[in-house]
């Protein structure tokens, strides 16, 4: 018997990217992608199957066709396209959770769960200890958005383990995604002309590449390789930090420092008219930051991202384009003003 | 009155320090090149005997890989290079010319390893804490960070928050002590917290309770030494004859000092007062000998904040008998 691979989100980027990518994968007999929408990117062959993950027609969709691994992936901060807003998009996260894995539950072929969390469960808040291992928690749960979803999805996932103590459950939380097709509402904000800070904070972020997301997601869906356990729970991050200063100069986009309030509120206000996806739990993000420990990611896992949290930062820079500021030209003037400084320092000596 | 007197330090750190500045004297010496030199551009380097142009070639390198972003933060968001460059040349001269400050014992800093240093805490404004940073800074053979714990209250103010992460401080919680005391860090811990600092004046030099002792066991677990420091001279900086309690409330704050200038005399009076510091670093005592489970033996935990806490106040008295006065 070989396996069938359910996967949730098909209709974004990075879910699509994971289609196209198990497609090939020898021991994967049969993909079926399931979004809500039809994606507008191609899956590589890859069935498709327009359901709502939210409909309890989802149980029909696993029994039908004997799906024996469930990738979720449909847990997201902003909706797709035009599809709805924010209540639609957590209905999507929460209730979409819970009636896929009720369908798991029933389902006596699936064997294996893997779910896309995100590291903000833990939230932000600057009594919280500088590193959050998996075990740490929260000291301030998050009120609202996307990390409340999360939070409630991690919780149904735990009940659905405990319930179905033969399924492997492995939940994986991401730090902020980045790549060159991301499209995530912090890659929003990192092409923005000049990014809006929050006055006297510097925050601590950490990325991970979209290649390595997909090759993380692959490990946890496959059955285990000798010496590592894929079931659990897991931070997924790239090595080392970058803080939001940096990051604005190594994009070369100038930074706008705002106080507090008035982020909060022009965001508010933002989002109220549509115009952006800036959700308040990610304005508390990019005012204390947030760092995850990788060891167990590493130990029991057994991944290793290929690429470190500077290096998805600049392979993102780059897919950019330059900024107002351009570290090269930056560095370029301070080269330029070194060399008249030697040339006319030389006579001197 | 304050540069009246020049205390010797450590015979070590006292030549390198010397060397130091013979070294910024000369190089400083053709004031009217250094004019086009942009002020963030010419840090002072640690390094003696350095010409003007390779001083201000490193300057450029400093600013060209700060404005380029290029340079690396841990994962606490420590700052080494702004650390080095900016941070403590900007503390230095309060450490060296204000509060004059005298180290004794730093031998007892192990040179590699980790190592928790506890000290009192005392002053209203935590500048003990930093003192105590750039003494380890300055004047260590091997160059040692101290990376200090510091309370919630600094990483929720804004400006503070960042400095202090950038600084090297983080959150005085059981997690970070312990990843930085296995990363082989020394810490700094003053576990008195508010209780210390913002103790009255007449309680000056009183050791207040050393919090839960959380600081013995994560010591304990990471097996480090304890090297107990007391500080002579941060109590006077600013005497706290009284504590505005409604108006500290009302601000969201621990206390609110009154001193004899501070309200009354606006920013002037916030200027602290130009004590003699001295700050001396105790035998360590070791916690390798113990088992693993000793970290959760109360009795044991309590005994050993015992002895940190004797040592250091006893140390306290030592110095002030030594003490000449208060400002000199």
């Amino acid at each position: 018997m070989g396996n069938v691979v359910l996967v949730t989100g098909a209709a974004r980027q990075l879910g699509g990217r994971f289609v196209r990518r198990i497609q090939r994968d020898p021991d994967v007999d049969r993909v079926i992608g399931v979004d809500a929408v039809p994606p507008e990117h191609h899956l590589g062959g890859a069935e498709f199957l327009k359901a709502d993950i939210r409909h309890p027609a989802i149980a029909r969709v696993l029994a039908e066709t004997g799906v024996d691994t469930v990738v979720h992936m449909d847990i997201n901060g902003t909706p797709l396209g035009s599809r709805g807003g924010r209540a639609s998009v957590k209905e999507t996260n929460v209730i979409g959770t819970m009636q896929l894995l009720g369908a798991c539950q029933k389902s006596p072929n699936v064997q294996r769960v893997v779910i896309k969390s995100s590291t903000s469960v833990y939230g932000s808040a600057p009594r919280d200890p500088a590193v959050f291992t998996e075990n740490t928690p929260p000291k301030s749960l998050p009120s609202g958005g996307f990390a409340k979803d999360t939070v409630e999805v991690e919780g149904y996932v735990r009940g659905f383990a405990r319930r179905r103590p033969d399924v492997a459950v492995c939940v994986l939380r991401f730090a902020n995604v980045l790549g060159p097709c991301a499209d995530s509402p912090l890659a929003e904000y990192f092409s923005l002309p000049v990014l809006p800070t929050v006055l006297g904070y510097d925050p601590r972020l950490q990325f991970v590449h979209e290649d390595d997301a997909i090759e993380v997601l692959r490990i946890a869906a496959a059955a285990p390789r000798r010496g590592t356990l894929n079931s659990g729970t897991f931070n997924i991050a790239g090595d080392g930090v970058l803080l939001l200063s940096q990051t604005s100069r190594r994009l070369g986009r100038p930074t706008l420092p705002l106080f507090l309030p008035t982020v909060t509120w022009a965001g508010t206000a933002l989002r109220s008219i549509g115009i952006t996806d800036f959700s308040p739990e990610q304005i508390r993000m990019l005012t204390h930051g947030r760092v995850v420990e990788t060891t167990q990611m590493r130990e029991t896992l057994g991944f290793h991202p290929q690429y470190t949290t500077a290096e998805t930062f600049a392979e993102f820079a780059r897919s950019r384009g330059s900024g107002l500021l351009p570290p090269e030209s930056l560095a370029r003037t301070v080269d330029r003003l070194a060399g008249v400084l030697s040339a006319r320092g030389g006579p001197t000596q | 009155m304050a540069d009246a007197k020049v205390i010797p330090f450590g015979e070590e750190p006292r030549a390198r320090r010397k060397a130091r500045r013979v070294g910024r004297g000369t190089a400083l010496a053709p004031v009217p090149e250094a004019r086009t030199v942009p002020e963030p551009a010419a840090p002072p380097q640690p390094t003696a005997g350095r010409t003007l142009d390779e001083r201000i070639a490193g300057g450029l390198n400093f600013l060209r890989r700060r404005i380029t972003g290029d340079y690396e933060v841990d994962d606490f968001g420590y700052d080494k290079e702004l650390t080095d460059q900016v941070l403590m040349s900007l503390l230095r001269p309060i450490y060296e010319k204000y509060f004059r400050v005298e180290v004794k014992g730093l031998e007892n800093i192990p040179s590699e390893g980790g190592a928790l240093v506890v000290a009192n805490h005392s002053g209203t404004l935590p500048l003990d804490g930093l003192m105590l940073q750039v003494a380890v800074h300055d004047n260590h053979p091997a160059e040692r960070h101290l990376r200090l714990l510091a309370a919630d209250l600094v990483f929720v103010l804004p400006v503070i928050n960042e400095l202090a992460r950038k600084a090297g401080h983080t959150l005085a919680c059981a997690e970070d002590a312990q990843r930085l005391l296995e990363r082989g860090e020394i810490v700094g811990v003053m576990p008195e917290g508010f209780k210390g600092i913002g103790k009255p004046f007449a309680d000056r030099y009183k050791l207040q309770r050393f919090g839960r002792g959380g600081f013995v066991s994560t010591a304990l677990k990471a097996g480090v030494p304890i090297v107990p420091c007391s500080i002579v001279g941060a109590e006077e900086i600013y005497p706290m004859i009284g504590n505005a309690k409604t108006l500290a409330r009302v601000l969201g704050l621990p206390y609110f000092p009154v001193t004899p200038t501070f309200p009354w005399l606006g920013p002037l009076g916030a200027v602290p007062l130009p004590t003699k510091w001295t700050i001396q670093f105790g035998e360590p005592i070791p916690t390798d000998g113990f088992p693993p489970e000793a970290a959760d033996d109360p009795m044991l935990m309590f005994n050993l904040t015992d002895q940190v806490r004797e040592t250091i106040q006893h140390t306290l008295y030592k110095l002030l008998v030594q003490r000449r006065s208060v400002f000199f």
